[in-house]
């Protein structure tokens, strides 16, 4: 008769925390940031079908890193979450802080639970409120925690890297074309410091918009206009683009 | 709907277990709705009363609604059950649009709510019927378009024009008379609320243009680049141009007799 081997409690977790993350770490990270008008999604993404942000409710919108069906699964259930609350009581009665969470029970839940193995994902649930200060943006880890985020929020492969070089240079009310622009250069950084061209066919992209008069405010930015706020952007920061470049460097170097 | 179905079916108005009724129930309803089309998109207007039985039961009920960006319905019937109605309306194609991340086909919208309205024969037997109007823009075809229904739930395509509720038989002859192919929107609009005139004049249980309250039809127009509502703006000066005519020639205008 074989004993089974002692598992302590703490490195069955760890190990299943190490699982999760390694599954996360493989995906293309994405990143959310606050601009004047709203929040927007920024993401590498190389499929048109499969989205990584998608509209939950009026006001909310939803991105998450790491396995499609695993996250898919989640928003599937988040937009059921929601409609059903707004059905039922009222539009406004549907709440970023509600749905996130469900998300972290659920996630929790799995996690946890022995019998299931850990989720793959990192979510990231916002809400733009009518005005900056209320705008709310959550992060969820794999674990079912939540952590509230301001200004400026990277999830996904290179996180810690991204995040760090989008808290230095984020700024409250940057216009849209901006926010944008910075994103996509947090996003093109490698962990070995250099920097890749993101094009903008594989650039995924979506906003919160609080000046839309509809009162669904998420809304996909695609091909024509998403070129033109690139070009935007880029016309915006040239001048500042050089000075950029060296300090961006040495930032990623550090890690 | 489905999901709904299986956790909370007391949500939908189809699952409810009626109480054996004696008589009719006075509950507030609906009149009238027309629809016209026009190159380029289509017109849903309403009036503002509801009425039980004889009485008014309000004067600024709103009867036309967004289902979704490109397609509205318009309400005649029970008037409760119809709200009702329109929001699990409203609620399935969105629900739809973000789960599937593409929006239902107009003819599967049409569909859909004729299942609705089947659902709810129950009630519409025992007088609480709904029978909506609905139009919308087909994307794919590049035009307005137009679904009656009865109480079955039965449903056809209108060319041209249709009306709903009580006084279209009055509305839909105002219309036969004046509606052309070549519309444009503004004379669309206008046809709209003449065809609402006449309903309103023949039918005690439509309503006219309110000039004492300001109350006016809700005119909607759904185009290619959406649904619009008219704002009261521009809804009381298409009214108040039509009341002014009719101060002159009380019955509108005159179609030729050859």
């Amino acid at each position: 008769m074989s004993t089974p081997f002692y598992v302590s409690p703490q490195q069955a977790m760890a190990d299943r925390a190490e699982y999760a993350r390694k599954g996360i770490a493989r995906g293309r990270s994405l990143v959310v940031l606050q601009y004047a008008d709203g929040i927007v999604f920024v993401g590498e993404n190389p499929s048109r079908a499969l989205h990584k942000f998608s509209e939950i409710y009026d006001r909310i919108g939803f991105a998450a890193a790491g396995k499609y069906n695993e996250y898919e699964n989640l928003r599937i259930g988040g937009v059921r979450y929601a409609d059903l609350r707004g059905y039922t009581y009222d539009r406004d009665d549907v709440t970023a802080r509600g749905l996130a969470n469900v998300y972290a029970q659920t996630l929790g839940t799995i996690f946890s639970s022995a019998a299931q193995k850990p989720s793959e994902v990192e979510l990231v649930v916002a809400e733009v409120g009518e005005t900056p200060e209320g705008d709310q943006i959550y992060r969820l880890p794999h674990d079912g925690s939540i952590v509230d985020e301001h200004g400026s929020v990277a999830v996904g492969g290179n996180a810690e890297l991204i995040s760090s070089y989008l808290d230095q240079r984020h700024q409250d009310g940057m216009s849209l074309a901006e926010a944008l622009q910075l994103a996509v250069q947090a996003l093109s950084r490698e962990s070995n410091g250099s920097q890749r061209e993101i094009p903008a066919e594989r650039l995924e992209v979506a906003v919160l918009d609080r000046t839309r008069p509809q009162s669904r405010k998420f809304k996909r930015i695609v091909g024509r206009q998403l070129d033109r706020l690139l070009e935007a952007g880029g016309a915006a920061t040239e001048a500042e683009s050089a000075d950029d470049e060296s300090e961006g460097s040495s930032g990623g170097s550090e890690k | 709907m489905d999901f709904l179905a299986e956790h909370q079916p007391e949500l939908l108005p189809g699952k409810r277990q009626l109480p054996p009724t004696q008589g009719v129930i006075e509950a507030p309803h609906g009149t009238t709705i027309v629809a016209v089309t026009f190159p380029g998109g289509v017109v849903l207007a309403g009036d503002r009363r509801a009425t039980m039985g004889n009485v008014i039961a309000q004067r600024d009920i709103e009867k036309v609604f967004p289902a979704d960006e490109y397609s509205a319905v318009g309400i005649a019937g029970t008037a409760g059950l119809a709200v009702e109605m329109v929001k699990l309306f409203q609620l399935e194609l969105e629900h739809f649009e973000k789960v599937e991340g593409a929006q239902l086909s107009l003819e599967g919208k049409a569909n859909r709510l004729s299942t609705m309205i089947r659902s709810n024969l129950g009630m519409a037997m025992q007088g609480l019927a709904v029978v909506p109007l609905f139009a919308g823009y087909d994307v794919d075809r590049e035009r307005g378009r137009i679904f009656s229904y009865d109480v079955t739930g039965g449903r056809s395509e209108e060319h041209g024009y249709a009306a709903t509720g009580s006084g279209s038989i009055f509305a839909r002859g105002a219309m036969k008379k004046l509606f052309r192919e070549d519309l444009s929107e503004a004379e669309a609009t206008t046809l709209v609320v003449q065809a609402l005139y006449d309903a309103a004049d023949d039918d005690s249980a439509t309503g006219g243009p309110d000039v004492a309250r300001r109350i006016y039809p809700i005119v909607t127009v759904i185009t290619e680049d959406g649904f619009r509502r008219l704002g009261d703006e521009e809804s009381s000066e298409i009214a108040r141009s039509i009341l002014e005519r009719r101060l002159e020639q009380p019955d509108g205008p005159r179609a030729s007799l050859l």
